[in-house]
């Protein structure tokens, strides 16, 4: 792919990728020729170019096995061949259904060297959701980890008139089954040696016939609305975002990863196969799920994606032990985080430092943050990514603090990942940094966030309204989400846009993101934020009993119940401190400084998936909420400073009682707009 | 399983890999065992049941040689005899995990584990300690063994970890690994599911499924849960004080008048 300049390509760009000195930068050396368009064709080079270097590592039997280009190439052939021999032919769908092995990721090679298409499906899923996805997609074969997901497809093979093969890896348990069409991989394989033997060019002509504009995989988004939707990426999405963004992002031969999130999610497909196989770095598949931080720790990976949780499970696990350690060691890391702190984040972005700040840094190095990495496994982290919710800051900073690269990515299924990155020395932990290398973004009247790049799906499989939908003429993809610019050129992701409303004087209004605000209080549990067509903004807080019924018993407050301690004056004014805070940082944003909240209340009872207000996933229903509370909120756009209200509540033995109380309304204070910086 | 090993405990090819005849045993005035006779073939999922005190344990003992019966033939193996020894026992391939668990709480998974391959190490105490000789690839290959099965039992995230720090339910399954590294042609479980949860047993379930299939081991096991025993077994004897009353498939065993008489009581 040649390197196309910014100006010819995004000629009327509200946002640009500010990184127009990678998108130029020649691409990596190992990154291939023109012709290398599909990944098996790339596999072939790397197989002969660079046979004995390590390609998929796995931890077995306690030993890290080692399989270089030239053994991948070697099994990705011979599965090939066989599958090929039972009939799978160009424009197959072959579902792949297993956590992280080498043998899914050579599968995949060998499903698309025949010009077939896989469909990884998530591990974890039920059969119900499995059925969907296998039906929709209409796969014809399905490879399979062992057992338990053989079990799963069985289950419903009633269902999959088009399914006449299944696959195992691991034929534990599964000897004594007559299923029709039911193989071993070593089977499958042993086909493909007869195969071979019997034709031996196969391979290669398979392979040459494929070109860039083929599908090279279907991804089904996970579908938090509806039934899950087959993202189709092309070679040329993937191969044009991952080659742009491994240039971008400095990835060698040197680098590695660890390949622990699901195969059926499009960021394990990009790093571990799409980007291992341009650049030429090895994946190393852990041992099982639950000796996943023991794998981290002796791969240390290069190049990591993490979601929220794990960077907060890290840390909670960090703080744990120190408080746990003796009296001369919580005391340095203490005091080496506060150097930390003060001057980690500058030497990582190259801002000035003074001398004894960075010999004190050094020493810090040495006794505290080098050992600790080690430990956690990411000493040798060049690029740590995370996405999806928001990180709080303060974890965000501890991990830039000890030098650890961590950056926000923004994208989605649909863009081959990308959308927006950080750059290195452009991180802000409550942004998602500027659109992506050979991304354009801009922002609908709405305020949702529209993207066109070479990595844009093809299509949804087989649901066209619905490609229309998301996709217009021009090649702009709906994410969504509503977003919004700051003024240093950085983006934030705000909510989801479906949700996004206006004030009535015209003021953007992001209750999310408003709530997400109020949440990273302790003392803060849920927030409800009202607005949409309002005059100005009102919400609804539920507390956090734990955090506060400490708060309030160290300071000798006496309460009864959650409604009582809810009620009490000197929680509304911890409350009312925390939004006046809240609303300062709001303040600080150019587009969101008119949604500050105005009013609030302390709702009496806790919001509660049982009684239908929240979801399982613990997301607030704002409709049930609006009916069931519609008299609080009126009241709180009224001028009474308080109101008596009554509401059902389920309690945990599942009878259903009615909570009265006598709700008290504040006012909160709110400030000028101030820009940042 | 090495073919050296497999061809040293290879059954004999008859029907049964061991003959209990009217074997008794008793403790002073108890009679524990009176003249019980019943067969395990290779491979077989052989379940004892009945009510406490009914002589399941006892069956196990006598079985592994802990305990001498006064009364009775064993033939294990084509040989008959009237005791077993427990070294000859273990020697011939009968392997067991307890009621109670009777792990090595301070040592780590991994080495209770290597424990239960005690009789397949062939070098010397000196050569171990010098590393000299066959010592070296000895314990590799013991290794190796050991990883197979942590890997079977999907025990690996716990290798490390001393047993005493482990829940219940996996120092259960630890158990079996130690019975297993024995590379048993009969498997002696007394218990193998009491104090688990569902979730728990049905893995315990999958793994007792598993190791039949995967190492071809006869298992006798003691088990409460009827319902298990019922999914589970080939076929079920059912004992009360000491005497056999019922022995067969489990629909013939279910529907025994004494069976039914004995777990719930009959009118009399």
């Amino acid at each position: 792919m040649p390197a196309v300049t910014e100006e010819a390509r995004l000629p009327d760009l509200s946002v640009r990728g500010a990184a127009s000195d990678a998108r130029a930068a020649p691409r990596d050396q190992a990154t291939g020729s023109e012709s290398d368009d599909t990944f098996p064709k790339v596999l072939l080079r790397r197989a002969k170019g660079h046979a004995s270097d390590p390609a998929v590592r796995e931890k077995e039997f306690g030993i890290w096995q080692s399989y270089s280009w030239s053994e991948v190439a070697e099994e990705a052939e011979l599965l090939a061949c066989g599958l090929a021999s039972l009939g799978l032919e160009r424009g197959d769908r072959v579902a792949l259904l297993g956590a992280n092995r080498p043998q899914f990721y050579w599968a995949t090679y060998a499903i698309q060297s025949v010009g077939a298409i896989p469909v990884p499906i998530y591990q974890d899923s039920i059969a119900e959701e499995a059925v969907h996805i296998l039906d929709h997609s209409g796969a014809s074969f399905v490879l399979a980890e062992d057992q338990e997901q053989i079990d799963k497809v069985l289950s419903v093979r009633d269902h999959l008139p088009r399914l006449s093969g299944l696959i195992f890896k691991d034929p534990r348990g599964l000897r004594s089954y007559a299923e029709p069409g039911l193989r071993s991989m070593e089977e499958v394989r042993a086909l493909g040696i007869a195969k071979r033997a019997a034709d031996p060019s196969f391979f290669a002509r398979a392979v040459a016939e494929g070109s860039g504009g083929d599908v090279a995989i279907i991804c089904y988004t996970s579908g938090t609305t509806g039934k899950p939707k087959g993202v189709v990426l092309t070679f040329d999405n993937l191969i044009a975002t991952a080659s742009t963004m491994a240039a971008f992002e400095g990835l060698t031969g040197s680098d590695s990863v660890l390949a622990y999130l699901p195969m059926a999610w499009i960021g394990d497909h990009f790093f571990s196969y799409a980007q291992s196989a341009l650049v030429g770095f090895p994946v190393n598949c852990p041992e099982s799920g639950a000796t996943l931080m023991t794998d981290l720790r002796e791969v240390g990976p290069t190049y990591f994606f993490a979601p929220p949780r794990i960077f907060e499970s890290i840390l909670t696990d960090v703080t744990i032990r120190m408080e746990n350690a003796g009296w001369i060691k919580r005391r340095l890391f203490a005091f080496f985080m506060a150097v930390a702190r003060s001057t980690g984040v500058r030497l990582l972005e190259g801002r000035p430092v003074s001398a004894g700040q960075r010999l004190l840094y050094g020493i810090g190095r040495l006794v505290v943050y080098a050992p600790l990495l080690n430990t956690l496994g990411l000493r040798r982290l060049r690029v740590a990514y995370t996405a999806g919710e928001a990180l709080g800051p303060e974890i965000f900073d501890f991990y830039r603090s000890l030098g650890v690269n961590l950056k926000q990515v923004y994208g989605q299924t649909e863009s081959s990942v990308y959308v927006c990155v950080h750059a290195n020395d452009d991180v802000r932990s409550d942004t998602v940094g500027r659109p992506a290398p050979g991304v354009e973004v801009r922002f609908s009247e709405q305020g949702e966030l529209l993207y066109r790049s070479p990595g844009v799906f093809k299509e949804y499989y087989r649901t066209e309204d619905a490609t229309g939908d998301a996709k217009d003429e021009g090649g702009w993809v709906r994410s969504g989400d509503a977003g919004i610019v700051t003024d240093d050129g950085h983006i934030k992701i705000i909510d989801r846009a479906k949700d996004v409303g206006r004030l009535l004087s015209g003021s953007l209004f992001a209750p999310k993101y408003i709530e997400n605000k109020l949440k990273f209080f302790p003392s803060i549990k849920e927030a409800v934020a009202f607005g949409d067509g309002r005059q100005n903004v009102c919400a609804f807080i539920n507390i956090e009993l734990e955090a506060v019924g400490n708060w309030a018993e160290r300071r000798g407050i006496s309460f009864t119940s959650y409604a009582d301690l809810a009620g009490r004056m000197e929680v509304y004014d911890l409350v009312s401190g925390q939004i006046e805070e809240a609303n300062r940082s709001l303040a600080r944003e150019l587009q969101l400084a008119g949604a500050q909240i105005h009013r609030f209340l302390i709702l009496p009872k806790e919001l509660d998936a049982d009684d239908g207000e929240l979801t399982r996933t613990r997301k607030v229903r704002r409709r049930v909420i609006a009916e069931r509370y519609g008299a609080l909120i009126e009241a709180m756009y009224g001028d009474d400073d308080s109101v008596d209200f009554e509401t059902r509540a389920t309690f945990e033995d599942g009878r259903v009682g009615i909570v009265r109380a006598h709700v008290p309304i504040r006012q909160a204070r709110t400030f000028a707009p101030e820009p940042v910086r | 399983m090495t073919p050296a090993s497999a061809a040293a405990h290879a059954a004999p090819a008859t029907g049964t890999i061991l003959k209990l005849d009217d074997v008794s045993l008793s403790f002073g005035g108890i009679k524990a065992v009176q003249g019980v006779t019943f067969d395990i073939r290779p491979s077989e999922i052989r379940a004892i049941i009945g009510p406490n005190g009914a002589g399941k344990s006892s069956v196990l003992n006598i079985i592994n040689g802990f305990y001498r019966p006064q009364r009775g033939t064993i033939t294990f193996k084509g040989r008959a005899r009237s005791y077993m020894s427990p070294y000859e026992a273990a020697r011939g391939g009968v392997a067991r995990t307890f009621q109670n668990i009777a792990l090595f709480k301070g040592m780590t998974t991994l080495d209770n584990i290597l424990s239960g391959r005690l009789l397949k190490v062939r070098s010397s105490v000196f050569e171990q300690a010098l590393q000299v000789g066959r010592a070296v690839r000895e314990e590799l290959d013991q290794r190796q063994h050991v990883e197979r099965i942590l890997d079977f039992l999907e025990i690996e995230h716990i290798r490390k970890t001393p047993v005493g720090q482990l829940p219940y339910g996996l120092q259960k399954r630890v158990e079996l690994g130690r019975a297993l590294a024995m590379e048993p042609d009969l498997l002696l479980l007394d218990e193998p599911m009491a104090g688990m949860n569902l979730e728990e047993k049905e893995d315990m379930c999958r793994f007792i499924l598993d190791v039949r299939e995967e190492f071809g081991a006869a298992i006798a096991l003691i088990e409460h849960d009827i319902g298990v025993v019922m999914d589970l077994s080939d076929r079920i004897a059912v004992l009360e004080y000491g005497r056999l009353i019922a022995d067969g498939a489990p629909e013939q065993v279910r529907n025994d008048p004494a069976v039914i008489a004995a777990y719930l009581g009959a009118k009399r």
